[in-house]
C-alpha cells in the first residue's frame, strides 16, 4: 500500500504502443493494479512509442525524435513513470541517456530516465502489493524477456507478485534466460532464424505442462503466441498484470 | 571460406537451419560450454568483480597502445625475439613467406591461431610451395576436411564425434574408421608426432603479450602449441596488436578470464610463457623467435571511441555459445573468421559493411553475450552502430561501407513511423485504421515474414487511448 501521506500520490503511465495497437486491456489491468495501491494514475493522451524499434533497426535519428516526445510530455510533472513492459522500461532507463549522450538534452533526459519504473518493479517495491489469489488452481510457466531481465531487472519483482498468488503453480522453463525470438524488427527481417527460435521456446513452453504461460511484455507474448495459434498449441498466453488482475478478482 | 563477392547471408542461414544434425551438434556444443563456464564463474560478485578488472585492463592498453607497442618491441628485442610490423594481411603473409624462404623452411606445423585464419595464411603459404600442418586436434580435422573454423576456440565444433571419424578414416592413412575416442587421439598423436619431429618450422598465435617482460603466452590444452614453438629450430608467432598485456601481475585475472570464459576451466593444462630463443648453453627450444605485429585495420578501428572497444576481445568465444542465433545457425554462415557475436561487430570493420554488415542483422539484442564477455564489451550497442551506419545513419561514419544499404523506401517508412509516433493526431488516425483494417492486411512483406512461423497479430478494436477515456483514467 502507499506510503502514508495526505494526499494521494500520482504516478505517470506509459501505455507502450503494443497496448495501444493489441493490448489495451493488459496495460488497463496494469493501470487498476496501481491503483488499488492507492495510487492516482495520470495517463498523458499524447504519448507514443519508446523508440525502440527504429533505434534497434539502424534508425537512431528517428529514434531519438521520438524518445524526446515522450520525455517532453512525461516531464510536466515529476510523477513516477510506470512502464508495463520490462523492454520499454529498459529502452527508456538505459538507452535514453545514451541516445542524447553528446546532447544539450542529456540532463533532462536523464531525469526523465530515472522516474521510469517498471510495472513489477513498481507494484513490488515501491506498492509492496499483497495479492489474495481467487482463482482456481492453474499451472502457469513463465518468460523472461531478455531486456526485463538484463535491462530492466525486474524479472525478481515478477515473481515475487506471482507467487502470492496461492493457487499458481509457477512451472520454470528449462532455457528461461534464452531469448524468444521476438527481437522487434529481428522478427521480420531474419524470420527463418527468429522462426527456429520461437519454435524452440515453445517447445519448452509446451514441455512445463502449464496451461498458461506469462510474461511482462507484450512484444514477446505477441511474437509465442502468435506461434502456439500458428501450430494449433492449446496454451493461452497472457500479460501478467491482466493475470493477476483476473486472480485476485475472482 | 567463401569470399566476400560470393557471400550470400540469407542463403548461408536458410541452408543451416535446414541442416538438423548441424543445428544439434551446435546446440549440444554451446549447452556444454555454458554449463562449463557456469559452474567456473559460480560467484556472480566475483565474476563482476574479474570482469571488470578484465575490462578495465584492456581498456588501459588500448588507451595507449602506441607505447605499450613500442615498449613490447623493445622488451621482445632485448629477449632476442626478432619484432617485425605488418600493417596489413598481405604483409604479414609475405613477412612469414620471407622468413620461412630465409631459413629454407619448406614444412611448417601450426598452432591454433585465428589471427592466421584472418590473414588466410595457410592458403598463401600453399600457393608458395609449404606444408602447412595444423596440429590442434580440432583445426588438424577441420584441414583434413578443407573446411574453415566454425568457432573461435573449437574449430570442428559443427562435428559430432561420427563424422570427425568419418574424416579421419577418409583422409588419414592407415587410420580405421572408430568412434572411440581415446583411439582417435592416439592415432592423431602418432600422426603429429612425426610431423613435429620433421618440421622445418611451427607457427603460434599469441594469448598476451606482456609489455613489461617481451613474453608471449600461449594458453592451450593439448601440448600441441608447446611442440610447434619449442620442437622446429624456427618459431613465428604472430600476434594482433591489441592482444598486449601491460604487467605480469595482470596475468592471473585475465588468464582466469579466458579459460573460465572459453571452455569453463580454471586453469589450461598448458600455459607457455615464451621468453625469447634457446640460449646459450641451453638443449632445447627454437633457434630463432619471430614475432609479427598484425594491425589489419585495428588502429584505424582504435581511433573511433565507441568502435575501439572490440578491440578489448581476448577471444574467448563465449559469446558465440551465449548466442541464440549462433546456436542456431553455426560459425560458417557468418562466412568470415569471426562469427557470432563478436564476428557481427568485427568483421563488418575489417572486411567492410558491403556485404558483412548483413551479419550485423542477425541478432536480436538480448544482451546474453554482452552479459558473459569476460571483458564487458558493449556487443549489442555496436550491432546497432553497425546498423545505424549500413542505413548512412547515426552520429559517425568510420566503417567502410558507411551507407551501403540506404534505400528510399526504408528511409520514407521510418519517417512514417515517426510522424506518427511524434504528431498526435497522426497517432490517432494510425491507431484507428489499425483497428479498422489491421486485421485484413494483406500478407506481404514484414507480414509476409512475420506469419510464416506466427498467426497475424491481432489489433484491438480499441486503443488503450480509447479505454483510458472511457474507464475514466485522469487523462491530460
Amino acid at each position: 500500500m502507499k506510503e502514508d501521506s495526505m494526499v494521494t500520490p500520482s504516478v505517470y503511465f506509459f501505455g507502450t504502443c503494443l497496448a495501444d495497437m493489441m493490448y489495451a486491456d493488459s496495460a488497463m489491468a496494469a493501470i487498476r493494479l496501481i491503483e488499488r495501491e492507492g495510487y492516482e494514475v495520470v495517463y498523458p493522451m499524447e504519448q507514443s512509442c519508446c523508440g525502440q524499434p527504429a533505434y534497434n533497426s539502424g534508425f537512431r535519428d528517428d529514434a531519438r525524435k521520438v524518445a524526446w516526445r515522450q520525455v517532453q510530455i512525461f516531464s510536466k510533472d515529476d510523477f513516477p513513470i510506470v512502464v508495463p513492459s520490462g523492454s520499454c522500461a529498459g529502452m527508456m532507463k538505459v538507452h535514453y541517456p545514451k541516445l542524447f549522450k553528446d546532447s544539450p538534452e542529456l540532463f533532462e533526459v536523464k531525469r526523465f530516465s530515472e522516474r521510469v519504473v517498471e510495472l513489477t518493479t513498481f507494484l513490488h517495491q515501491h506498492a509492496k502489493a499483497q495479492y489474495t489469489d481467487r482463482g482456481k488452481p492453474v499451472k502457469a510457466t513463465w518468460h523472461s524477456s531478455c531486456h526485463a531481465m538484463r535491462e530492466a531487472n525486474c524479472i525478481q519483482d515478477s515473481k515475487a507478485l506471482l507467487s502470492q498468488l496461492g493457487n499458481v503453480e509457477l512451472i520454470e522453463l528449462e532455457r528461461e534466460r534464452e531469448c524468444c525470438g521476438f527481437g522487434g524488427t529481428f522478427s521480420i527481417k531474419q524470420p527463418e532464424i527468429s522462426g527456429a527460435m520461437v519454435s524452440d521456446k515453445v517447445a519448452d513452453i509446451v514441455a512445463t505442462g502449464a496451461s498458461v504461460v506469462l510474461s511482462g511484455d507484450c512484444g514477446c507474448l505477441m511474437n509465442i503466441t502468435g506461434h502456439m495459434e500458428k501450430e494449433n498449441v492449446n496454451i493461452k498466453g497472457q500479460h501478467i498484470a491482466e493475470f493477476i488482475w483476473e486472480r485476485i478478482n475472482g | 571460406m567463401a569470399s566476400n563477392k560470393d557471400f550470400n547471408f540469407a542463403r548461408n542461414v536458410a541452408e543451416a537451419l535446414a541442416d538438423s544434425q548441424l543445428r544439434a551438434n551446435f546446440r549440444f556444443a554451446t549447452d556444454t560450454l555454458i554449463t562449463r563456464r557456469s559452474t567456473v564463474f559460480a560467484s556472480p560478485e566475483e565474476t563482476e568483480h574479474l570482469r571488470e578488472i578484465g575490462s578495465i585492463m584492456k581498456k588501459n592498453v588500448l588507451a595507449n597502445l602506441p607505447q605499450l607497442l613500442e615498449k613490447f618491441e623493445a622488451q621482445c628485442t632485448k629477449n632476442g625475439i626478432i619484432v617485425h610490423w605488418a600493417e596489413t594481411a598481405t604483409e604479414a603473409n609475405e613477412i612469414i613467406l620471407s622468413i620461412l624462404d630465409e631459413h629454407s623452411a619448406t614444412k611448417v606445423v601450426k598452432g591454433k591461431s585465428m589471427a592466421s585464419e584472418e590473414i588466410h595464411l595457410n592458403p598463401y603459404l600453399e600457393k608458395h610451395g609449404k606444408e602447412m600442418v595444423e596440429t590442434d586436434f580440432g583445426e588438424f580435422i577441420i584441414q583434413l576436411a578443407n573446411e574453415p573454423p566454425s568457432h573461435i576456440i573449437v574449430p570442428a565444433v559443427h562435428k559430432n564425434r561420427k563424422q570427425i571419424a568419418e574424416v579421419l578414416a577418409e583422409h588419414v592413412e592407415g587410420m580405421d574408421y572408430t568412434e572411440d575416442v581415446d583411439v582417435m587421439l592416439a592415432n592423431v598423436r602418432r600422426v603429429l608426432r612425426e610431423h613435429f619431429k620433421t618440421a622445418d618450422a611451427g607457427i603460434s598465435g599469441v594469448n598476451f603479450g606482456i609489455v613489461e617482460t617481451g613474453t608471449l603466452c600461449l594458453v592451450e590444452n593439448e601440448g600441441n602449441g608447446r611442440m610447434c614453438t619449442t620442437v622446429p629450430p624456427l618459431h613465428i608467432a604472430l600476434m594482433g596488436i591489441e592482444k598486449l598485456v601491460e604487467n605480469l601481475e595482470d596475468i592471473p585475472a585475465i588468464y582466469r578470464l579466458l579459460c573460465g570464459s572459453a571452455t569453463g576451466q580454471r586453469i589450461t593444462t598448458y600455459f607457455n610463457m615464451i621468453s625469447g630463443p634457446r640460449k646459450k648453453g641451453e638443449r632445447d627450444g627454437p633457434k630463432e623467435v619471430h614475432l609479427v605485429l598484425l594491425d589489419n585495420g585495428r588502429s584505424r578501428i582504435m581511433n573511433d571511441p565507441q568502435l575501439g572497444d572490440v578491440l578489448k576481445c581476448i577471444r574467448c568465444g563465449t559469446c558465440l555459445n551465449h548466442c541464440p542465433v549462433f546456436t542456431r545457425i553455426g560459425g560458417h554462415a557468418y562466412g568470415s573468421t569471426y562469427p557470432g557475436p563478436i564476428g557481427e561487430i568485427l568483421v563488418p570493420q575489417l572486411e567492410g559493411l558491403n556485404p558483412k554488415g548483413a551479419i550485423a542483422t542477425a541478432s536480436s539484442l538480448c544482451d546474453a553475450c554482452s552479459e558473459a564477455c569476460p571483458v564487458k564489451i558493449p556487443i549489442p550497442e555496436i550491432i546497432r552502430r553497425m546498423r545505424d551506419e549500413s542505413y548512412g545513419n547515426g552520429d559517425c561514419c568510420n566503417v567502410a561501407g558507411h551507407g551501403y544499404k540506404k534505400s528510399c523506401m526504408e528511409t520514407m517508412v521510418w519517417r512514417g513511423w515517426r510522424w506518427a509516433q511524434t504528431c498526435p493526431a497522426m497517432n490517432k488516425v494510425m491507431l484507428k485504421s489499425l483497428a479498422l483494417f489491421g486485421n485484413w492486411l494483406p500478407k506481404v512483406g514484414p507480414l509476409k515474414a512475420w506469419t510464416s512461423v506466427r498467426s497475424a497479430p491481432k489489433f484491438g478494436k480499441k486503443s488503450l487511448k480509447d479505454l483510458v477515456k472511457k474507464e475514466g483514467v485522469r487523462h491530460e
